[in-house]
């Protein structure tokens, strides 16, 4: 069984068809990829499994139970992870901050601990700082540890959104475009911390622009335009793929 | 808790200490008494505003509710004044709970109107009622009596509301850096990103929601038995507002700059005084010009600058 099936799944805004009848399945410990020109729906796709948006039709299943219709705050408690193409980073916190409530589905959040700093809260607060501390290592923001999240640069801001997430302790991670906006060595080094979170047992789901970091990193990739399902398969068979290359090389076509 | 806010708690318990032996006169112990009382209504109406971004125009019918508990249950039933004060503190928090879910789904303006409303019809409520609250005259409030003692001197106010501000501010210090303090920060940065990482946002909105109600209604209390007066001014539009600005002037999300923007707009309207018409007007200008200067409210702003200084 897989980790997730996406079934005949479709949302419409009024008209606007923005996914259509899209399946496929992703196993469990690979890195999944979703591309597609832009508005082929892959945002709205990650939207539709993170629960952001409420499908029209069809079935999302984790690890074999249907989630579809489930908040976002739910299928966080189920381990399903997310970071956002537009940054969703808390300003108002402290870098560290952001990745310690990153924790939040394992913490104690009872208010009288908490206004009388009660013994157990203050040391499950100390050791939840330093492992905050240590993901913010892991993903190389060793230099932002003491940092305000508001002062931070941009590529920072994406790898402590990755940082946040990894605090979740997630079965499925869904990475929305986290090389759009770098440079290319920002990029590859996003490439070696996704590979590292993929060795982990992660299981990956990412959509992206960058070609190569795609290739270089999807185990499988589904191709999406016009929010339908062109094709699915291993880099090699998307490469060949003759609507794949129609839709990319047909579109830049069309624009000249 | 970090180094600066137990420099500033430690500040905090030496002014408190030191404020009834300069007091001159019994005005002034009046005025420490208000100032200390506001500052925990103030903290907590921080607490929604400042720290979860969730703002409340109704937090002055909060505090209406527990003066009027305190002045109703003991002179028309006969029941202790603490237990009074602890029945008013409950039928708040029942309250806020019943209508924190359907009013906490909206935002912004529309939250204000929403919260504005619930303000609007308490006092609706308390000015009509004139049986059991006597209406736009209000009424006296027998004095609190603990273990016998009969608290009426100024001294012993001051000394209670002053533990009291105490206790709240650390006890808001240690709140704000707890996982629940952190999951409410969260839901003003971005609610979205909160409910991705678990955080149950109805549920933490509507849980700090019924806490600040329930200060404010136990300070309420606190208050009615000081004065020994109540009227439904207490839970008007203008004192929602002067609490909001209370909030605004000290500064957002700061612990300290609730105590402080409590004491300034305490203590400016009675510095005021003596402008005979004109002290709306100065006391207007006053505040327009702390948005300018101080635009993230005194302590925020100053803290900022001593941080740039240093």
């Amino acid at each position: 069984m897989a980790l997730l099936e996406i079934d005949h799944l479709s949302i419409h805004f009024g008209n606007v068809r923005a996914v259509q009848d899209v399946s496929f399945q992703v196993e469990e410990g690979i890195v999944y990829s979703v591309i597609g020109p832009n508005g082929a729906g892959k945002t709205t796709l990650f939207n539709l499994i993170t629960g952001v948006y409420l499908p029209s039709s069809g079935k999302i299943r984790l690890n074999g139970q249907e989630i579809q219709g489930q908040s976002p705050y739910q299928l966080a408690h189920m381990g399903m992870a997310r970071t956002f193409q537009n940054l969703q980073v808390w300003m108002n916190m402290t870098a560290l901050e952001n990745v310690m409530v990153g924790a939040h589905r394992h913490l104690d959040t009872s208010l009288l601990k908490a206004i009388f700093r009660l013994p157990s809260l203050r040391r499950s607060d100390q050791a939840l700082r330093q492992q905050a501390a240590e993901l913010m290592r892991f993903v190389g923001l060793n230099n932002y540890v003491e940092s305000d999240a508001n002062s931070m640069p941009y590529g920072a801001l994406k790898r402590l959104e990755i940082a946040r997430a990894l605090a979740m302790g997630p079965k499925l991670l869904f990475l929305d475009e986290p090389a759009a906006g770098l440079n290319p060595k920002e990029t590859q080094q996003i490439a070696e911390l996704i590979r590292s979170i993929a060795s982990m047992g992660i299981t990956v789901v990412l959509v992206e622009h960058d070609m190569k970091l795609i290739m270089d990193l999807s185990d499988r990739i589904l191709v999406l335009d016009y929010g339908k399902r062109l094709a699915e398969g291993c880099g090699a068979e998307i490469r060949r793929n003759p609507d794949v290359i129609a839709a990319y090389l047909g579109g830049l076509a069309r624009t000249e | 808790m970090d180094k600066k806010s137990t420099i500033g708690l430690i500040i905090l318990a030496i002014t408190l200490f030191i404020v009834p032996f300069i007091a001159p006169n019994s005005y002034y112990m009046d005025i420490a008494i208000r100032m200390a009382i506001n500052g925990v209504i103030v903290l907590s109406l921080n607490l929604l505003m400042g720290y979860a971004g969730q703002i409340s125009l109704g937090h002055a019918g909060f505090v209406g509710i527990g003066a009027y508990a305190s002045a109703i249950l003991p002179t028309h039933f006969g029941w202790n004044p603490l237990l009074s004060l602890v029945v008013g503190a409950v039928l708040t928090g029942l309250l806020a709970l019943l209508v924190a879910r359907p009013i906490l789904r909206l935002k912004g303006h529309y939250l204000a109107m929403a919260t504005l409303g619930l303000g609007i019809i308490i006092e609706y409520v308390i000015r009509n009622e004139s049986g059991l609250t006597g209406g736009p005259d209000g009424m006296s409030v027998p004095p609190i009596n603990v273990l016998g003692v009969d608290l009426v001197r100024d001294t012993q106010w001051y000394w209670i509301v002053a533990v009291v501000l105490f206790l709240n501010v650390w006890g808001a210090l240690n709140l704000i850096n707890s996982p629940f303090g952190r999951a409410l920060r969260g839901l003003h940065g971005s609610e979205i990103a909160s409910q991705v990482v678990g955080i149950n946002v109805p549920r933490c909105k509507t849980r700090v929601f019924v806490v600040s109600a329930m200060v404010a209604s136990i300070m309420g209390s606190l208050l009615a038995n000081y004065s020994g007066f109540v009227t439904p001014d207490l839970t008007n539009f203008n004192h929602a507002i002067e609490l909001i600005t209370m909030v605004v002037v000290g500064g957002m999300a700061s612990v300290f700059g609730s105590v402080v923007g409590a004491v300034l707009l305490t203590i400016v309207p009675q510095l005021l005084a003596s402008f005979e018409g004109w002290e709306t007007v100065i006391f207007g200008l006053i505040l327009i010009c702390f948005m300018i200067f101080l635009p993230r409210g005194v302590v925020p702003t100053l803290a900022a600058r001593l941080r740039l200084g240093s």
